[in-house]
């Protein structure tokens, strides 16, 4: 049940153009190009170590660009004027920008001194000047979307990682970010938590009109919510297309072999579940 | 050898500096914690000619022996600034200074062990660089070096002597004017030891206690 492309007609939120990043000599990412249009919901694939994590790090001004420029909301990111000429933003253009964004990580990052209550709140609070009981209200309702709700004053050390991971989201969506970046968010979880992970983020894709680049390795759940699929092979889009397009109609041959590779492991995954499930 | 009636007619002198000996290691204790945590936030900062400089002030304070520079300050800062400070704060301000540059090293250790994800997050949430220090990494740095801290708490108490040479009358100052007027130093030097050693050892065993009431929260906030 895939999509067609929308048909976005307002201009796009995000705009990478030209955008390299270098580590130590290492080019992981060559002059991209990019535009993501209002709630459309993106799904990166590819290799390990081809890129797809310093797309979402650079939007979120974790890593800074090489060369290239990054627009949200027809802004530059990390540019600014000052007198007359374009400077790399500083800390307080950073932080006005940055309100429009929000991630979810692989390792969840939750803070360990903190319930998961306050986890959700403490931002609302003292990012957002949200008076503190307007904001617990409002992190109640998220921790309810996500199906915490009995488990507000608990600490993350004390819940699993597929709860984890769920407040973790609850604490991104309650900034109401305009684009949401979910990097690899299933990857550390055991593979029988994965899955309420991912219902968690289908939901929010069906309600929500919040732009979503999701890094992931689940290809039936890009397959399923996104709008388009983007195939990254060292350090570039290789291909890219509606999920029918990329999984039904592969035109390059990395992207061949990628899926070819993937297909074979899971049937792999597939035939040892079921060995399992028989010795038991 | 060892008189017994002049032991117990000196020892009520010796309590007597209990209380400014104590005073005088918990206040430089403070200002050492207080100096501390800017100290190693400026070591790690990004910028260099702030990190550069004070690292090298905080490692030639550290690898110069404190009794110098009590001397600075009670000998060279009144004819150089014109600043004259009492025993009691000069020994303060010294001893807190000296062991400042060692708390800023447990700070760092207690700052780097916060996992980078942790500023990621805050980042991601858009707290400011202040929010986020005060909010989330230093309320997770703190709370494991309690018990390092502890033991330089120890190290200070018996570290005042030192404050002796610049005439703060605490308890080895007591007991060598003591001493000096009787010729009878073996009680006075006994007793002196004797104090700062009731006075230590509970001091250490209740900084291990908290390092194992440390541990176990840690361990069970992990298996719940």
């Amino acid at each position: 049940m895939s999509q067609n492309i929308k048909n976005f007609s307002a201009e796009p939120i995000v705009r990478y153009r030209n955008v390299t990043k270098v580590f130590d000599q290492r080019v992981v990412l060559k002059r991209l190009d990019l535009d993501i249009m209002p709630g459309e919901k993106i799904a990166l694939i590819g290799p390990s170590g081809s890129g797809k994590t310093t797309i979402a790090r650079l939007l979120m001004t974790l890593e800074q660009p090489t060369s290239g420029t990054i627009e949200v909301n027809g802004e530059l990111l990390w540019h600014m004027q000052h007198k007359g000429k374009l400077i790399t933003a500083n800390e307080k253009h950073l932080h006005r920008m940055r309100s429009s964004i929000g991630m979810v990580f692989q390792h969840f990052n939750l803070f360990p001194h903190m319930t998961i209550l306050r986890n959700v709140m403490e931002a609302l609070v003292h990012v957002r000047k949200i008076p503190k009981p307007q904001a617990q209200q409002r992190a109640l309702e998220l921790l309810q979307q996500v199906g915490l709700q009995d488990h507000i004053k608990k600490y993350p050390a004390q819940l699993s990682g597929g709860q984890k991971q769920r407040v973790a989201i609850a604490r991104a969506l309650v900034m109401e970010p305009k684009i949401l970046l979910f990097d690899e968010v299933t990857s550390a979880l055991d593979p029988e938590l994965v899955g309420e992970v991912l219902d968690v983020i289908k939901g929010i894709a069906e309600k929500k009109d919040t732009a979503m680049l999701l890094i992931t390795h689940e290809m039936d759940f890009a397959r399923e919510i996104a709008d388009r699929i983007l195939f990254t092979d060292g350090g570039v889009i290789v291909e890219q297309g509606t999920p029918e397009q990329i999984f039904e109609n592969p035109q390059s041959p990395r992207l061949q072999a990628f899926l070819t590779r993937f297909l074979k492991e899971r049937q792999y995954g597939l035939a040892s579940e079921t060995a399992a499930a028989g010795a038991e | 050898m060892w008189d017994w009636n002049y032991t117990w007619e000196i020892l009520p002198q010796l309590l007597k500096v209990v209380p400014i000996t104590i005073a005088a290691t918990l206040s430089a204790f403070i200002f050492a914690c207080a100096l501390g945590a800017p100290l190693a936030m400026a070591k790690q900062s990004k910028n260099k000619w702030l990190s550069l400089p004070v690292s090298a002030i905080a490692d030639f304070i550290r690898k110069t022996p404190l009794i110098i520079q009590l001397f600075v300050l009670v000998f060279v800062l009144p004819t150089s600034i014109g600043l004259t400070l009492s025993p009691f704060v000069a020994g303060m301000i010294g001893l807190g200074i000296h062991y400042s540059t060692y708390l800023s090293e447990v700070y760092r250790s207690g700052i780097e062990a916060v996992p980078k994800g942790q500023w990621e997050a805050s980042t991601a949430l858009n707290f400011t660089k202040t929010n986020t220090w005060l909010r989330i990494i230093l309320p997770q740095s703190i709370p494991p070096t309690i018990p390092v801290m502890g033991n330089y708490l120890i190290t200070m108490f018996k570290e005042t002597p030192t404050l002796s040479a610049i005439t703060l009358v605490e308890l080895l100052m007591t007991a060598k004017t003591l001493g000096s007027s009787s010729f009878k130093y073996v009680e006075a030097l006994t007793l002196v030891g004797l104090i700062f050693l009731v006075l230590s050892y509970p001091s250490a065993l209740l900084v291990r206690a908290l390092e194992r009431r440390m541990q176990a929260r840690e361990g069970s906030a992990a298996i719940k």
